[in-house]
């Protein structure tokens, strides 16, 4: 696709409502070294693409389907912007993504989602990503959320690297309210590639928070690292299931959980290791309980109150 | 010389843990700008001393009585001791996940100013530019940790000091600097007590107080309680540490 020009039309527009939700502007997308795409609902308000990006949007009912698509050798030197979200109250926003990363190239996206005024919407992202030998693909997705609860988020992704391919990607939820969130990847690993996947997020009322992240880790010398940050209060709930499998030689593997627990919150930590080389080797650290209370005597032994204690030990969790 | 004045007095003080006698009838004061040492063998409570004058959760069902200036603090928690003017060097120190270095020393400083942080980085020779941005979490070393430890007290400006062995897990060379800082500390009008079972770090120390068993067994000038110490308490804590399978360290 060609760019679309991102700009202002006089008066305050989408575009600048949904900017500003995520603290930008449109000026701020005006470099013309660094991709952009801003999608709200099922319009894309703006975009532009750098040598060896290919982005093809088509616009579906109540979403989009993109194919993107990072030639051969590429190195696309400055992260890509992405912004996806919608201004209403309700509505369905569904982003299908078919993502191709061409051998030796490399990407980094940095995706915001935000739904500033949701009471009921549902954000369903299906991605299939390929990564192909030596390629490497990050991805960085932060979403905002308005105080209503009213979000519910799908992030579901299929992930295939090739040889000595990367993959890593972090997903943020620490402001405002997560409603529902129900992640569900699952990446497959080929010879000598790496995974590394992130999760920082933070509930509180009665917002839900599922993970479901798997990684086979089927080639050799493959890595994985699958790493759970999460804060519930409230009676917010975290239900958290990271699963590695490990099959080839030298194989490795970590998981780690930490979740802090405050009030009435539950949660909950299911690592699965499971190993059938005898030369692969995966490993498993879970921490699910309250503020340690050494840290917070620490900090209150320094004057700090208990309560910001406990916020700046979350703070530091959450980072 | 000015006249002395108390700036923490016990009275009574018993606790009890687990059914167990932990420390009992500890009558003591103590004076305001010097460096006082807590000395003892193994197992003698000089830790648990520590933690009920912090105030610590489990350690706040006392008998007896803390005065800190002259007013009883043993229903204040932690922090509000704390906010009084009392701190607490633990001997391992908690690591602290995405916490900087620098926001750590912020949480404490009474000044906040970064020239300030720096400073006290290199009161415990720490260079701040390769450790302000580093997090305060387990890539640190025992010994790293414990000095930020001590600079995170620097910074604070306490008015009273406890450090619970703080020669361990330093290493030699550091050791000077660290004693150097204790008397920085004094210098900055904190008074000081050291919580210890080495002859080296009493040595610091003006008046030391002797524990065993949970009580008070003497007190006095350092050098008096450094050869007791040396001659009847250091032998016997050997022969309970072989007996409790502990690597004794000194
Ligand atoms: N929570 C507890 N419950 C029961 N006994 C304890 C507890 N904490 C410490 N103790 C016991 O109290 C005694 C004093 O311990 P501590 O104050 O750590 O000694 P020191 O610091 O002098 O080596 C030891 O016998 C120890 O086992
Ligand atoms: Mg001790």
């Amino acid at each position: 696709m060609t760019d679309k020009k991102t700009a202002r039309h006089g008066a305050p527009s989408a575009l600048d409502e949904l900017l500003s939700s995520i603290n930008k502007t449109a000026d701020e997308l005006h470099d013309k070294h660094t991709a952009h795409l801003v999608v709200h609902h099922n319009k894309v308000l703006g975009s532009h693409l750098v040598p060896g990006l290919k982005l093809d949007v088509e616009e579906i009912k109540d979403g989009i389907r993109a194919v993107i698509r990072i030639e051969e050798n590429a190195v696309i030197k400055n992260p890509v912007q992405i912004c996806f979200g919608m201004l209403p109250e309700k509505g369905t926003q569904k982003i299908i993504m078919d993502v191709g990363c061409g051998r030796n190239s490399k990407i980094s996206i940095i995706a915001h989602c935000s739904f500033p005024n949701a009471i009921d919407i549902s954000h369903i992202m299906e991605a299939v990503i390929n990564i192909e030998d030596g390629a490497e693909y990050r991805y960085f997705e932060r979403h905002v959320h308005g105080e209503s609860g009213g979000t519910k988020v799908y992030p579901k992704a299929k992930v295939n690297l090739k040889k000595g391919a990367r993959f890593a990607t972090e997903f943020e939820l620490v402001k405002g309210r997560v409603g529902l969130i129900d992640i569900d990847y699952e990446t497959t690993c080929g010879e000598d590639s790496s995974l590394e996947m992130t999760a920082r997020i933070s509930g509180y009322a009665d917002d839900i928070i599922k993970i479901n992240e798997t990684g086979h880790l089927t080639g050799k010398n493959s890595r994985g690292f699958l790493n759970s940050r999460i804060a519930v209060r409230d009676t917010a709930r975290a239900e958290i299931f990271n699963k590695l499998t490990a099959s080839a030689p030298g194989a490795r593997g970590h998981v780690d959980c930490k979740e802090i627990v405050q009030d009435k919150a539950v949660a909950s930590a299911i690592p699965v290791v499971e190993v059938s080389h005898p030369q692969a080797r995966i490993t498993h650290e879970a921490a699910i309980g309250s503020v340690d209370s050494k840290q917070l005597q620490t900090l209150m032994a320094r004057g700090l109150s208990e309560k910001d204690a406990v916020a700046l030990i979350i703070k530091g969790l959450l980072k | 010389m000015s006249k002395t004045e108390t700036i923490l007095e016990l009275r009574d003080l018993a606790l009890k843990l687990g059914g167990k006698n932990i420390l009992q009838n500890i009558n003591a004061s103590f004076e305001s700008g010097i460096v006082h040492a807590v000395v003892g063998p193994n197992g003698a409570g000089k830790s648990t001393l520590a933690s009920v004058l912090m105030g610590l959760p489990d350690f706040r069902y006392i008998e007896g009585d803390i005065l800190f200036e002259g007013k009883s603090i043993k229903k204040l928690d932690t922090d509000k001791r704390a906010k009084l003017g009392i701190t607490l060097g633990w001997q391992e120190p908690a690591r602290f996940d995405g916490i900087s270095i620098r926001d750590f020393l912020k949480a404490s400083a009474k000044d906040k100013a970064e020239e300030n942080l720096e400073k006290a980085l290199d009161a415990v020779g720490l260079s701040p530019k390769n450790y302000l941005n580093r997090d305060c979490d387990k890539t640190l070393s025992g010994g790293e940790r414990k000095r930020v430890e001590i600079a995170s007290i620097l910074v604070m400006e306490p008015k009273l000091t406890l450090l619970d062995e703080p020669d361990s897990g330093i290493d030699v060379e550091a050791l000077d600097k660290m004693f150097e800082v204790m008397q920085m500390l004094k210098q900055k009008g904190s008074s000081v007590i050291l919580i210890t079972h080495s002859l080296q770090v009493l040595k610091q120390s003006e008046r030391a107080l002797l524990m065993c068993h949970g009580g008070i067994r003497d007190s006095g000038s350092s050098e008096k309680i450094s050869s007791y110490f040396h001659d009847k308490c250091m032998p016997c804590d050997l022969k309970y540490a072989a007996e409790q399978g502990i690597p004794y360290d000194r």
